[in-house]
């Protein structure tokens, strides 16, 4: 479980995120949606680490990890898995050293042991004959597939998912969005995704929050989110065709 | 340049070493980047360095043949005189310099890359200490082997003189020969080996602390890898005055 209390972070005189609070449950998808720029990629670069906010807490399992010293951070960190959105693999390593680099960099396991890890992770999101390949070789969507197998080699605790069908196809994004929630369930995580998918949202999102302009306007799970009053959240829910077609059927029901 | 921005500057170059300087994750991944680096800076530009000494070896001699063309001054002057540009100043700092455009930007355009394409906050997250994992072995690889590059570069600008200013007939072998070997001085080559370590510590340090900090996307890389070069030939420049004081002072 990884707790956010009163997170605040500004840039200058632009306050991204103001008094964020939130519980981010074990095994569970947890959805932060909101439009571009509410502050959502930030929150979870402070979730990370990547930021430093002004003042609040993220407490992974009750541990406060921004007040941490680095030592003791990376203790959590080798149990975070991070999906970035543009995968972020390592442009000079072939698929198999991107999946075998935590492990060959935390652990002492022999060779043997760590080439079935790789493959197994690399089978596990349906990609294992890409090996030896480069990520210039490969396409969006294995990218990601091969960055979520690098973020479970290690086994971690809490995946976080920085718009993971971002540049992705709709059926590639329901493969991602599948995948992430099988591993959730699989590997009993904490997972974190950011998205503003709304197709994620109904898929996957098994409690989400609601970030507007750097606020946290709502909370709740994805039926709930179908039948908000709030008129932010609302606008923002039923922004498509489909979806206000859809809105208005709910609503003759 | 704004004086509080160069203070700027220079204060986050030395949190960025503090960084730099911690005991490494695992050895061995270390030294594999090590050698990997060594390669990479050091074999990867013999070529250049090799063509460029050769080249500059002859120039100085048959410039310092043109410039001695008087009765008074014995012919193996040339060779003195070659030997003395080669040892005390073309080998360590021309090469350094050239090596700072070739590896320079290089090494800023790979870290700004990785910083641009989120990997290098992909190794922070797994909770490996990027600035050491990234530049520590750069730094190492190239104080280690800019010694070695000077040494060859000295070398070479010898045999270049010697070979070329012959064949030129500004210069006989045995003059040349002679006048490289007369008053030689050790010192010399423990000057020129202190500076080269130097240069070998500057260029990737601060080619890579521009690359380190990029922010934005591939123009800005362009530009880190721009400002790297040219920060990092100021740097020498300004070290090869101070060293050159210090120790030839």
């Amino acid at each position: 479980m990884i707790e956010v209390r009163n997170l605040n972070k500004s840039f200058g005189e632009k306050q991204v995120l103001k008094d964020f609070s939130f519980v981010f449950e074990k095994g569970k998808a947890n959805l932060i949606i909101g439009e571009s720029g509410t502050g959502k990629s930030v929150l979870i670069k402070c979730m990370v680490g990547l930021i430093i906010p002004e003042s609040g807490e993220v407490l992974y399992d009750g541990e406060d990890f921004i007040h941490m010293s680095w030592d003791k951070q990376k203790d959590i960190r080798k149990k975070i898995g991070m999906l970035f959105q543009g995968a972020a693999l390592f442009d000079s390593m072939t698929v198999e050293e991107n999946v075998m680099f935590a492990l060959s960099m935390f652990t002492e396991m022999p060779l043997s042991e760590k080439r079935d890890r790789v493959q197994l992770c690399l089978e596990r999101v349906n990609l294992p004959n890409v090996l030896k390949l480069f990520p210039a070789e490969l396409s969006g969507g294995m990218k990601k597939r091969v960055a979520i197998a690098r973020a479970i080699a290690l086994k971690p605790k809490y995946l976080f998912c920085d718009e993971p069908n971002s540049g992705l196809d709709p059926k590639t994004s329901i493969l991602i969005d599948e995948l992430i929630k099988e591993i959730t369930v699989e590997y009993d995580m904490t997972t974190v995704v950011i998205t503003h998918d709304m197709n994620s949202v109904l898929e996957i999102g098994d409690k989400i929050a609601y970030l507007h302009k750097g606020v946290k306007l709502w909370e709740g799970t994805k039926q709930e989110i179908l039948r908000t009053p709030q008129k932010e959240l609302s606008e923002f829910v039923y922004a498509t065709k489909f979806l206000q077609q859809f809105r208005d059927r709910l609503e003759k029901e | 340049m704004d004086p509080m921005r160069l203070l700027y500057h220079v204060g986050r170059y030395w949190l960025m070493l503090s960084q730099v300087f911690r005991k490494p994750e695992k050895a061995s991944i270390f030294w594999n980047r090590v050698f990997f680096e060594i390669n990479a800076i050091g074999i990867g530009s013999l070529g250049v360095v090799a063509i460029i000494s050769i080249f500059m070896g002859a120039v100085i001699t048959i410039q310092a043949a043109f410039g001695f063309e008087s009765p008074w001054i014995p012919l193996y002057a040339v060779g003195v005189a070659a030997r003395d540009s080669i040892v005390l100043e073309f080998a360590p700092t021309i090469v350094s310099l050239i090596l700072a455009g070739k590896v320079g930007s290089s090494i800023a355009s790979e870290i700004g890359n990785m910083r641009v394409s989120e990997q290098i906050d992909a190794l922070d997250v797994m909770g490996v200490n990027s600035a050491s994992f990234l530049i520590l072995p750069k730094i190492v690889a190239s104080v280690f082997i800019f010694p070695f590059m000077v040494v060859i570069s000295m070398f070479l600008g010898h045999l270049g003189g010697f070979v070329l200013g012959v064949a030129a007939g500004v210069v006989t072998p045995y003059e040349f020969v002679y006048g490289i070997q007369y008053d030689f001085r050790p010192y010399n080559v423990f000057y020129a080996l202190t500076k080269s370590l130097f240069f070998g510590f500057i260029i990737p340090s601060v080619s890579a602390y521009h690359g380190y900090y990029t922010k934005g996307g591939s123009l800005e890389v362009g530009q880190a890898s721009t400002r790297a070069v040219v920060y990092s030939i100021i740097v020498l420049l300004l070290f090869n005055f101070i060293l050159t004081q210090m120790l030839l002072g």
